[in-house]
């Protein structure tokens, strides 16, 4: 993204990789931290959903110290890579405090890279004053993602973190101490089963852009249409994923068009034109023109996605419903996860569990309860 | 009639069949039957056969086999016998040579090198007896991004949006002029549009009066180099204006309607004196540069109050695509291309068989640079030229399309046997003739039936190909090249359709 990479022809392209996914999502809404059990425990329940390829966790209220810093989180293949980046931070950031992120070296995985993190604040120059701190750290991250060879960013957002690589879910989470070092109010949790794809810890998702992260299950047939007019907005993809579709979509329509998800997720999944010909004048107008402009981001085929960001997040699935999604909720606790079992796995005695309509987004909001209005629809 | 000519067809009648009812003679404007009471049976002569096989499928006793005449001249595949005959006409009269209908030279159709992908195992497939699929698409420019009001939780649209037309299917009629095509098929093809909920476009003959409360709002209406017929009424009754720069079976060459076709009603149409040739300059006089296409296209928004998607449609040619950019920042909403095998009603044969590019190659030649530019929607992308089938359709979308013309498809559907005779004005079929006793052959009803059952049927197929992808919108498919893959191309095609061979 942002970082133009010429091919010669489009059909040099590399060929989008594809997968099937498990995913969970827990939020406190009172804004109450808590450990990582429940989210493992979810992902143990639902291992036959991947393959031991790919496993992470995103975890937000991570660092409450460092809240005002953005928190990088950069894994390096050798030394080289690390030198690199480390040179580049200095020249673009003011770097508060790093460390290694400590591991379990118990934990047998296969090549463990080197995971560091720092705590930095934007060093802006010249014309650059002019860029939203946000859009400055976009820029770097992807600089760092495509142009330092071995160096991949894990996450670049405030007061949140992602953990992930090559291993099943628990695995990756024994591997980071989860369990034992972190609280947050909001985890998510993603295990792959990818089709063709080389062990590589980059790889493995959430994935993530600042503090949005996705997780995402599903096979999107939109892929070429998406990617394309993603780039026209100046989204270039490096992963051929269709998680990366989906994140660069979020992050242009939520962050830098400041949509909501009501009508973002009416973008990725809009109802059909036999329904929106039977709406009030007003709803017409709005979902046809959304239809009509927005068309090239309509994600077509299978998919559940699960997006956080600060004090949020949603859950979606495709308007037809070709992948399950399950909402529950228990006091202040709301799960979103593909499977039901997952969730009853991690809570036993839920108030309630439902399952939205295809293309009605679950949006679990701090100190809301926003996360009720799909329940009627629910199916 | 041409002296030294070997006769194209050859003319066989199976005398244990034929009842000498007299029903070829009435048939063929051609005159290639006669009954000669002396002998009491047909005698046909076959030279004056242009192969339209009018008589043979009217024939009520199947009597009639009419096939490519089998002489040859000695084997030579420099000199091939066409090139001999046309030198043969030519030199007996000194003229260019005519034709009509598309290119039908063996140059290498893409379509055919293409293929489609299906789902299988990690996407399931999709009905489209059982779920629903959508092809509605707007033609017209789209904003790049949308002002949305959020206030009192109500969500309103604040951006002011250009006009943009739907269509039911992205197929539509492409350009065919009352004048070269006869009243009856004319109005065949807007019934068809009405009924089927897209468009047909007047081409540059206008729009008779009688007919534009009814079928304008399906129109596309065309403002080309001879103006014929353009009225405030004309602009402002249509769905879409269109602006004809060039015509993919003529690039660079303009048009005649020669006197004799121009009726009373089509000189009230077209708004030229009855009998008089209707001439077509080569190019539009007042553009002559992309800046003057611009003043066209402001002209036409501003008379038509900024209401309808102004469209502009050149002939593919090799610098298409800078062309096309060029045409989407002088205003266009809708570009048009029409490739090397696009139908004309006239046209020197010399143009239509040597100028112009395949449409496949410019087509994805126009969308890649739209989008390297970033201006991608601010246009909708109409393919033309050499659209044979639904799969044609489909294949185009994914190279980038918004929809389609069919013009040779849409002849067909209502008879038309591709004798590429158009320009004679004596066509059996009673599509290109103003002649009504040929005319009257047409039944608009009858013919707007069959279009219609046309775009059924590859809307039906369109379906079913999308179902297979795993795809429920059709707008899921635009420049989706990743569902298709190249058989039997060479690398720097493939490049240019930006397709991965198959395999790859
Ligand atoms: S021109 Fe047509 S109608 Fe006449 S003889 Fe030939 S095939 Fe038959
Ligand atoms: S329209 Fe008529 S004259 Fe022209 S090619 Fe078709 S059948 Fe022949």
């Amino acid at each position: 993204m942002l970082v133009k990479r010429c091919f010669a022809s489009e059909r040099r392209l590399p060929a989008k990789e594809s997968e099937a996914c498990g995913l969970f999502g827990v939020m406190d809404i009172t804004g109450k931290r808590f450990g990582g059990e429940m989210a493992i425990s979810a992902m143990k329940n639902i291992k036959v959903r991947g393959n031991g390829l790919g496993g992470g966790f995103a975890v937000y209220g991570l660092y409450p110290e460092y809240r005002d810093y953005y928190a990088l989180h950069i894994m390096f293949q050798n030394k080289m890579a690390k030198e690199q980046v480390e040179s580049y931070l200095v020249e673009n950031f003011n770097i508060v405090y790093d460390e290694e992120i400590p591991t379990n070296p118990d934990v047998n995985l296969f090549c463990p890279p080197l995971v560091w993190r720092y705590f930095v604040a934007p060093k802006k120059k010249g014309e650059e004053q002019a860029l939203s701190d946000d859009d400055f750290v976009v820029s770097r991250v992807m600089y760092i993602n495509t142009s330092i060879e071995d160096a991949c960013v894990f996450s670049s957002g405030k007061d949140m973190g992602v953990f992930k690589g090559v291993g099943f879910p628990e695995e990756i989470a024994a591997y980071f101490r989860l369990a034992e070092l972190y609280a947050g109010y909001l985890w998510t949790a993603h295990s792959r089963f990818p089709t063709n794809t080389p062990g590589w810890w980059g790889g493995a998702h959430p994935f993530s852009i600042l503090d949005w992260t996705v997780v995402h299950n599903g096979e999107i047939s939109s892929y070429g249409t998406n990617r394309r007019f993603l780039e026209m907005h100046n989204y270039y993809c490096t992963l051929f994923t269709d998680t990366e579709v989906m994140a660069y979509a979020v992050d242009l329509l939520m962050r830098r068009q400041g949509l909501p998800i009501e009508v973002v997720s009416r973008i990725f999944a809009p109802p059909l034109w036999d329904l929106i010909e039977h709406m009030e004048e007003r709803e017409k107008k709005l979902y046809s023109t959304l239809r009509m402009v927005y068309a090239p981001l309509l994600i077509n085929g299978p998919f559940t996605v699960i997006v956080a960001h600060q004090n949020e997040m949603f859950g979606l699935t495709d308007r037809i419903r070709l992948r399950p999604i399950t909402a529950g909720a228990k006091g202040d606790l709301v799960f979103l996860s593909s499977e039901e079992a997952a969730i009853r796995c991690v809570c036993p005695d839920l108030d309630l569990a439902w399952t939205p309509r295809g293309g009605e987004p679950v949006v679990v909001r701090q100190g809301s309860r926003d996360h009720l209005l799909s329940l009627p629809e629910s199916v | 009639m041409y002296s030294y000519l070997l006769p194209e067809f050859i003319v066989e009648r199976r005398e244990d069949r034929c009842i000498a009812c007299r029903v070829c003679e009435r048939q063929c404007a051609n005159d290639v039957h006669a009954y000669d009471p002396e002998l009491e049976r047909m005698v046909s002569r076959a030279e004056a056969c242009v192969g339209c096989q009018r008589c043979a499928v009217l024939c009520p006793t199947g009597a009639l086999l009419i096939r490519p005449h089998p002489a040859e001249y000695r084997p030579n595949s420099s000199w091939t016998r066409e090139k001999l005959q046309d030198l043969k006409k030519q030199a007996e009269t000194g003229g260019v040579i005519l034709t009509g209908s598309g290119n039908d030279k063996p140059y290498r159709i893409y379509w055919d090198h293409l293929v489609l992908n299906a789902s299988q195992v990690t996407n399931p497939s999709i009905d489209p007896l059982r779920e629903p699929m959508e092809l509605k698409t707007f033609l017209g420019r789209k904003p790049d991004t949308l002002e949305i009001d959020l206030d009192n939780g109500g969500v309103k649209i604040e951006s002011a949006l250009h006009p943009n037309v739907p269509v039911a299917t992205p197929i539509v009629f492409s350009a065919m002029s009352y004048g070269a095509i006869s009243y009856q098929a004319f109005q065949s093809l807007a019934r068809a549009a009405k009924e089927a909920g897209t468009l047909f476009n007047t081409g540059e003959g206008g729009l008779p009066k009688e007919m534009r409360a009814a079928y304008g709002g399906n129109a596309i209406v065309q403002c080309a180099s001879g103006r014929f017929g353009v009225d405030p009424e004309y602009l402002n009754c249509a769905a879409v204006i269109e602006i004809k720069i060039g015509q993919g079976a003529k690039p660079g060459i303009g048009g005649h309607l020669p006197g004799e076709k121009v009726s009373e009603n089509i000189s009230v149409t077209r708004m030229i004196p009855r009998g008089t040739d209707a001439l077509s300059p080569a190019p539009q006089h007042d553009i002559y540069s992309i800046e003057d296409l611009s003043m066209l296209i402001y002209a036409l928004k501003e008379a038509t109050n900024y209401e309808k998607p102004v469209s502009v449609k050149i002939a593919a040619v090799h610098n298409v695509a800078a062309i096309a950019s060029g045409m989407v920042r002088a205003g266009a909403d809708i570009i048009a291309i029409d490739g090397l095998r696009g139908g004309t009603g006239a046209a020197p044969k010399i143009i239509r068989d040597n100028v112009g590019i395949p449409i496949e190659l410019a087509l994805a030649a126009v969308d890649k640079r739209l989008r390297e530019e970033g201006i991608r929607n601010k246009c909708s992308i109409l393919a033309a030229g050499g659209i044979r089938c639904s799969a044609d359709v489909v294949k185009a979308i994914a190279l980038g399309a918004d929809a389609v013309y069919i013009g040779t498809a849409a002849l067909v559907a209502m008879g038309c046997t591709l004798c590429q005779k158009c320009y004679t004005g004596k066509c059996n079929w009673g599509i290109c003739t103003q002649d009504p006793y040929l005319a009257k052959r047409l039944n608009p009803e009858i013919a707007g039936r069959r279009l219609v059952n046309l775009l059924h049927g590859w809307s039906h197929e369109i379906k079913e190909m999308l179902g297979g992808m795993g795809i429920n919108a059709i707008e899921s498919l635009r420049g989706n090249r990743e569902h298709l893959r190249g058989v039997g191309l060479a690398e720097w095609e493939l490049d240019v359709l930006g397709v991965k061979g198959a395999g790859e």
